[in-house]
């Protein structure tokens, strides 16, 4: 029992991750209808650029952590601009998700060209005993992790339903011909996407690296789970991303103390292939969701 | 009524392929009046709509608003500086609710700009709050302020006709297109229809072109008739002139009067 819980937790820190991932996923998709394959890189920059400012220039906390977000943003403003925008009017989707695979290889050399290929921590955000729960150890970051996440889903979930800005990008993944008819900028709000997927993808690196390391090659396996995560929810729907994170999360993380840690990856892939084979529209999805948009 | 012109269509031209939808259309709509555009189908109707609005671009010509020409703007802008519309196939955001479908409509009208929303909650606040005041209002106005909660795509489609229409006007439009507005509709709902695009004349002072193929509607609330047949204008007129027109009739009426 106290076992058990003890990889319950464990699952729900990597899980929130992969749920940070896996609505930065959506938030493209549903703007834009591409899948950003470079969406776990984000997660490496937010945990070496963290360093890079907390022990590298030994800045405050609280600096070095806006500072990580604000060269997160930018990456991803820079991304959209540089090769998203300038593909988006021919409408090719298929061109467009490769090109985002060459902007996780390029974003991938550059930090193996800055850092190296050694891992990466810091310190945890408090120190102090670890909680003992039920017989469970639970390290204060861990809570930092899973709290961190909460606030960025609450964030988002006041941003999307609460503010004119939040609906309008809501208003294109509905409708997006009657949304430039309300005279709402599309390509401002592509934009948008690309710097907020970014940002809260940088949020799980900053958050996970004191407890998981965080290395330069780190994004392409974090980009799959993610993605996993996305689709167990159905592609496009927030709260489907969150509770596929978690579920993919605890799985690995049993799967990994009960049957093999050498399976642990392999669980992700698993229920990929099983849910692109079966439910496509993920495990909470509706069939009638999956539709193909155009620009 | 008043005489000054609002949109002009001149020497519009549009083909697909070899099919040459549009020739070189020419067309004035007065401020303030309610014009209907007729014509059987595949007469190059809603095409016409699209290139007004921006979603379609002509082969040549130039559509003339407020004496400006839109060759450059694209959608967006042209809906920014007035110019909106709704569709035949509803395009409402079927999964929000009514009240944020037509809040959507105001969604440049907010005083604080995209990156200042981001940063200055309380004007924002205050900012949405008048938006969804302004959007209830809309609504009164639509007598469906009580299904405001409602998910758009759970309504009648009558009633989805009507959000779609209020979320055109939450964006103060000066000219407001109309395509099919009564496709789908019953009698009972077309009559309605009917009073509140006058109402919208009257009480807003918008200017509305409007496409439909109830005769009954179009002949009742209009005040001037273009008519279109193969791309071409074939006539135009006050509805009782379009009426007696013989070439229309042939082209359009024939078979039913």
């Amino acid at each position: 029992m106290t076992l058990l819980l003890q990889f319950i937790f464990s699952g729900l820190t990597t899980g929130s991750v992969y749920a940070l991932v896996g609505i930065g996923f959506n938030i493209v998709y549903n703007s834009t209808s591409i899948i950003n394959l470079a969406q776990g890189e984000f997660v490496v920059i937010g945990g070496l650029m963290m360093w890079f400012f907390f022990v590298g220039l030994k800045l405050p906390f609280l600096v070095s952590f806006t500072l990580t977000l604000a060269v997160a943003g930018l990456v991803g403003f820079l991304m959209e601009r540089l090769t998203i925008r300038p593909l988006i009017k021919k409408g090719d989707l298929l061109l467009m998700i490769m090109v985002t695979i060459a902007v996780s290889i390029l974003i991938r050399g550059l930090l193996m060209f800055k850092f190296g290929k050694d891992p990466y921590t810091y310190p945890p955000f408090t120190v102090g005993e670890p909680i003992v729960f039920l017989g469970a150890v639970i390290s204060q970051q861990t809570l930092w992790v899973i709290g961190i996440t909460c606030i960025c889903i609450a964030i988002l979930y006041l941003f999307f339903n609460k503010t004119m800005t939040g609906r309008a990008m809501k208003a294109c993944s509905l409708d997006i011909k009657a949304a430039r008819l309300m005279g709402i900028n599309v390509s401002q709000i592509v934009m948008l996407s690309f710097i907020i997927s970014a940002v809260i993808g940088a949020v799980g690196g900053i958050a996970i690296t004191p407890i998981s390391l965080m290395e330069y090659d780190k994004g392409a396996m974090l980009s799959v789970k993610g993605f996993c995560a996305a689709i167990m929810g159905g592609l496009g729907r927030g709260r489907g991303a969150v509770v596929g994170g978690f579920t993919l999360g605890i799985l690995e993380s049993l799967t990994a103390g009960y049957i093999h840690s050498g399976l642990k990856d392999a669980v992700a892939l698993f229920i990929m292939l099983f849910i692109l084979f079966l439910r496509p529209a993920g495990i909470f999805g509706r069939s009638e969701i999956m539709r193909l948009r155009k620009f | 009524m008043a005489s000054e012109v609002i949109l002009q269509v001149i020497n519009v031209s549009k083909s697909f392929g070899g099919l040459r939808v549009l020739n070189n259309v020419n067309l004035s709509v007065k401020k303030g009046n309610i014009h209907a555009l007729i014509g059987p189908n595949g007469a190059g109707k809603t095409t016409l709509l699209n290139i007004i609005s921006g979603l379609e671009k002509s082969d040549n010509g130039e559509i003339v608003f407020k004496g400006k020409s839109l060759r450059r703007l694209s959608s967006y802008k042209r809906a920014r500086i007035g110019i909106t519309r709704t569709f035949q196939n509803l395009e409402l955001f079927s999964d929000m609710t009514v009240i944020e479908n037509v809040m959507a409509g105001m969604y440049f009208k907010r005083e604080s700009g995209f990156i200042a929303s981001g940063l200055k909650l309380r004007k924002v606040r205050k900012d949405e709050k008048d938006i969804a005041n302004r959007s209830l209002q809309i609504l009164d106005f639509f007598e469906l302020s009580h299904k405001k909660d409602e998910i758009a795509k759970n309504l009648p489609i009558g009633e989805q006709r009507l959000v779609e229409l209020a979320r055109a006007i939450a964006s103060e439009p000066e000219l407001i297109l109309l395509d099919e507005p009564a496709a789908g509709l019953n009698i009972k709902e077309t009559k309605t229809l009917g009073i509140l695009i006058q109402k919208i004349r009257q009480d807003m002072g918008i200017t509305v072109l409007l496409i439909d193929h109830d005769m009954e509607l179009v002949m009742k609330i209009c005040d001037f008739i273009t008519v279109l047949n193969f791309g071409e204008v074939i006539a135009e007129g006050e509805p009782i002139v379009i009426q007696k027109d013989p070439k229309v009739i042939t082209a359009y009426l024939g078979e039913e009067f």
